[in-house]
């Protein structure tokens, strides 16, 4: 790594008081916003929520503004003085901390006098969250194998669009997912043909067909799709899947057991990849080849079979998460409607360290900062929606400035390998 | 930054006589042999977009269903549509040579100057076309050679834009040289504030600057219709924004049909430029060198994170430059719309032209006449701009897997590999 890290000799390093300037400022940024001190100005947030016509009741929740945003302000106050005093342990777990308070902060304030459904909010988080997530995984197991893959976004454009062409056709959405799989596995094996076979620097290839996806969909739908409609519609998005019984429960149920099955996949998927990674030989194997393929190449490991049957499966799950988008979510198929979902998910992987877990949690901030736009939206704060879009992508910027550097990826990722 | 083992050819491969004639060619040139591949490369793209046109159109797909009965009659079928689509191309871009002709003869003939403008106008086009391409691909080139992948050109083009389009509709009484120059400095420095962004991210936290410029190509769009729609915004309520004062503009050089302006002759002379600062002074043997190897570059006394940010922001300035060309010298305004994707086109013009300014220029205007001609192709023989998006990522692809192009036409090499251009994540 050519990195450099600020460090002084002696003291703490100029990153720890930075961080407690940060707290210190962020906390007279809320002190600012607070507005003027009436009892009776309260924050609502809705918890009850509407499925399939009926209402899962749940009591509201009601904050008085000025007290919670006063609370806030002051934790966040102390937390800088703590930082700059005596400095925290763990210092990123309060930055995690102090970010989600300040988020609160935000939307206790953009409530003031009004209401927000927090159910659907939240709901809404995990399904923008969704394939992102997946794109994540899809990351996950191509670069754990040692082979970077920016081309997320292209295999997810391809499998959006044959998706919706083979469901348009088939009358079949199941079709159209595996369809969409394998038009992602089609993109991934030539990344890896590229990439292992003719050693070709990964992330140029990656660009190449990003590149290409995005031309060949958006010259199929203007020469194909927009000529005929019927391609196009694959009728209404995939519906959604409600667990019997546990589907009624207030909040959780609405947020986490009604959903698109699509999304039932991703939660197997998030704990397969973790047991398949973490606890079985095939996994040793696939980690030893993306840390150092020498090694696992003389302990008798076939270092390109792995790493191609990995770049397949990651193809093939960044097809999924297109067809999530286009059949799944949307019914149909919009040129480059991608619109950088892919990338996202590679952040949210490196946010999360390469790990399923992790990843997770990355994208859900990042569903998070994507679903808030529209609810501020119709909160009216002020605040223009174009610049609130802004959010999930210095999000990840801001992510990956503070968690990357101490992200430690797999040791020959990007390298190709030479056999001997 | 783990250094990687160099692409491809392993060892020299003594030449023989051979019945190949590319070989030949690839070998008796010597020195303009590294031409050959990017043709062979640009070569083979076309003949794979021929495929994808004969394959999307209604009245090839017609003519398949009924290949048993007339086989003849189907291939001719295609040769015909695939051969009009690039007719069309090659008319669009260079004009039609029966037109051309007739107004040369006209001209000699009559001193009339408007046919003759008339004919040679696609020609002009390319030419405003392959502007932005040079200063992009430039761009992405200077990137490359200071082993960095600025995939923010799209952003950087268009903050550069906004920023010369502002300055040149708030000042409305300034002589030209002095408003013009300063127009062109607004674009440069609000690109290379753009660029400089993911730089010193990279050079300080090791952000990888491929997603974080990314980021600030998606953080720019929503800047530039924050800006559109609200402070930026013209009368009428209108994304657009007013027109620049005249004293802005980058002069035309031809009368009206014809768009080329000084930009193209600006882009040249900035290739040049850029030419010289990379080959001649010391900062640029220093980002070459951080670019080359960045772990050699530092025990020679190289500091790593400046020349970061500072190749980022010579990147992002080149790339601002592009827009800022583009609304001086054609728009004179500012529409959302006004890129089309100039800037992940640069990073095939970076490709091709070998990361060097010649290639990127000669780069440029090969895009520039299939971007001009595309237009032509679209209207004449139906076949949408995007394919040659799709040419120019078989570009891409066959100019960084040369082996490929080489197996295709059975050429050896003769020399020692092609560098690497940009590492992994760290």
């Amino acid at each position: 790594m050519a990195t450099v890290t600020l460090t002084r000799k002696s003291g703490r390093t100029i990153r720890e008081i930075a961080l407690g300037v940060f707290f210190l400022v962020l906390a007279a940024l809320i002190f600012l916003l607070l507005p003027p001190r009436v009892e009776e100005l309260k924050s609502t947030f809705v918890l009850t929520s509407l499925r399939a016509g009926v209402t899962i009741e749940a009591p509201d929740l009601v904050l008085p503004t000025w007290p919670a945003l006063l609370v806030i302000g002051l934790l966040i106050a102390l937390a800088g003085v703590w930082q700059l005093a005596r400095g925290f342990r763990r210092v990123d777990r309060v930055v995690a901390l102090a970010a989600g308070l300040m988020v609160a902060a935000f939307f206790v304030w953009a409530t003031r006098d009004a209401s927000i459904n927090l159910t659907g909010m939240l709901a809404s988080s995990l399904v923008r969250a969704t394939p992102i997530a997946l794109a994540a995984l899809s990351g996950l197991y191509s670069e754990r194998s040692g082979v970077v893959n920016i081309a997320i976004e292209g295999m997810m454009l391809v499998g959006a669009f044959t998706s919706v062409v083979v469901a348009s056709v088939s009358g079949s959405m199941l079709l159209g997912v595996l369809a969409g799989m394998l038009a992602g596995v089609f993109l991934a094996l030539i990344h890896a043909v590229m990439s292992i076979r003719y050693m070709v620097n990964q992330i140029v290839s990656g660009a190449g067909l990003i590149i290409l996806a995005l031309g060949l969909t958006s010259y199929l739908q203007r020469s194909v799709l927009n000529l005929n409609p019927e391609l196009n519609q694959p009728g209404p998005a995939i519906p959604a899947f409600a667990i019997p019984g546990l589907w009624k429960i207030p909040v959780l149920g609405p947020v986490l057991f009604n959903l698109s099955p699509i999304i039932f996949v991703l939660f197997i998927l998030l704990v397969v990849t973790r047991i398949l990674m973490n606890n079985t030989r095939w996994g040793l194997r696939v980690r030893a080849v993306g840390e150092h393929p020498r090694a696992a190449d003389t302990l008798g490991i076939n270092v390109f079979r792995t790493r191609y049957i990995c770049v397949l499966i990651s193809g093939a799950i960044a097809g999924l998460a297109g067809t999530y988008m286009s059949i799944g979510a949307a019914g149909r198929f919009n040129e480059g409607m991608t619109a950088g979902k892919g990338f996202l998910g590679l952040a949210a992987m490196i946010f999360g360290n390469w790990n399923p877990g992790g990843a997770f949690l990355g994208s859900l901030v990042f569903g998070f900062f994507d679903s808030w736009q529209e609810k501020l939206a119709l909160l009216e704060v002020g605040i223009a929606g174009t610049l609130l879009g802004m959010a999930p992508y210095l999000a990840t910027m801001i992510v990956l400035a503070g968690f990357v550097g101490r992200a430690r990826m797999p040791a020959a990722d990007g390298q190709p390998y030479e056999k001997q | 930054m783990s250094e990687k083992p160099a692409a491809s050819e392993t060892a020299e491969t003594p030449v023989e006589p051979t019945k190949n004639i590319l070989q030949r060619i690839f070998v008796r040139t010597g020195k303009l042999s590294s031409l050959l591949l990017p043709i062979l490369a640009v070569f083979s793209a076309l003949v794979i977009g021929a495929v994808i046109i004969a394959v999307s159109s209604p009245d090839v797909l017609t003519a398949w269903k009924a290949f048993f009965q007339d086989p003849l009659g189907v291939l001719s079928i295609t040769w015909f549509t695939v051969r009009d689509a690039y007719i069309a191309l090659f008319e669009g871009s260079f004009g039609q040579p029966k037109q051309i002709a007739e107004a040369i003869r006209n001209w000699r003939g009559t001193g009339e100057t408007r046919p003759l403008l008339e004919a040679f106008r696609p020609f002009s086009e390319s030419l405003v076309i392959a502007t932005p391409y040079i200063f992009a691909g430039l761009a992405v080139a200077l990137g490359f050679r200071g082993g960095l992948f600025n995939i923010g050109a799209e952003g950087q083009l268009f903050l550069g834009g906004l920023a010369s389009v502002y300055v040149g509709y708030s000042f409305t009484n300034l002589p030209w040289f002095v408003h013009l120059p300063l127009a062109l400095l607004a674009g440069i420095a609000a690109g290379a504030i753009w660029g400089a962004i993911p730089g010193f991210l990279k050079a300080r936290t090791g952000a990888h600057e491929v997603i974080n410029t990314i980021m600030m190509n998606y953080v720019a769009f929503r800047l530039t219709d924050y800006l559109l729609q609200g402070p930026m915004a013209g009368p009428g309520g209108l994304p657009i924004t007013i027109e620049i004062a005249t004293s802005a503009y980058l002069p035309s050089l031809f009368p009206k049909p014809m768009r080329i302006h000084a930009g193209f002759f600006l882009a040249l002379a900035v290739a040049a430029l850029v030419y010289w600062f990379l080959w001649k002074t010391t900062r640029g043997l220093e980002i070459r060198m951080v670019g080359a190897n960045p772990h050699a570059a530092r025990y020679a006394g190289v500091r790593i994170t400046s020349t970061i940010v500072l190749t980022m922001a010579l990147s992002g300035a080149l790339a601002g430059l592009a827009g800022t060309a583009q609304v001086l010298g054609v728009n004179h305004k500012m529409v959302r719309a006004f890129s089309t994707g100039y800037g992940f086109d640069s990073i095939a013009l970076a490709l091709l032209g070998n990361s060097h300014p010649l290639g990127v220029v000669l780069a440029s205007l090969l895009f520039g006449f299939l971007r001009g001609g595309a237009a032509r192709m679209q209207s004449v023989a139906g076949v949408p701009v995007e394919i040659i998006r799709i040419i120019q990522a078989l570009v891409i692809i066959f100019v960084a897997a040369p082996e490929i192009i080489r197996g295709i036409y059975r050429i050896k090499a003769i020399r020692e590999g092609e560098k690497t251009l940009a590492r992994g994540w760290g």
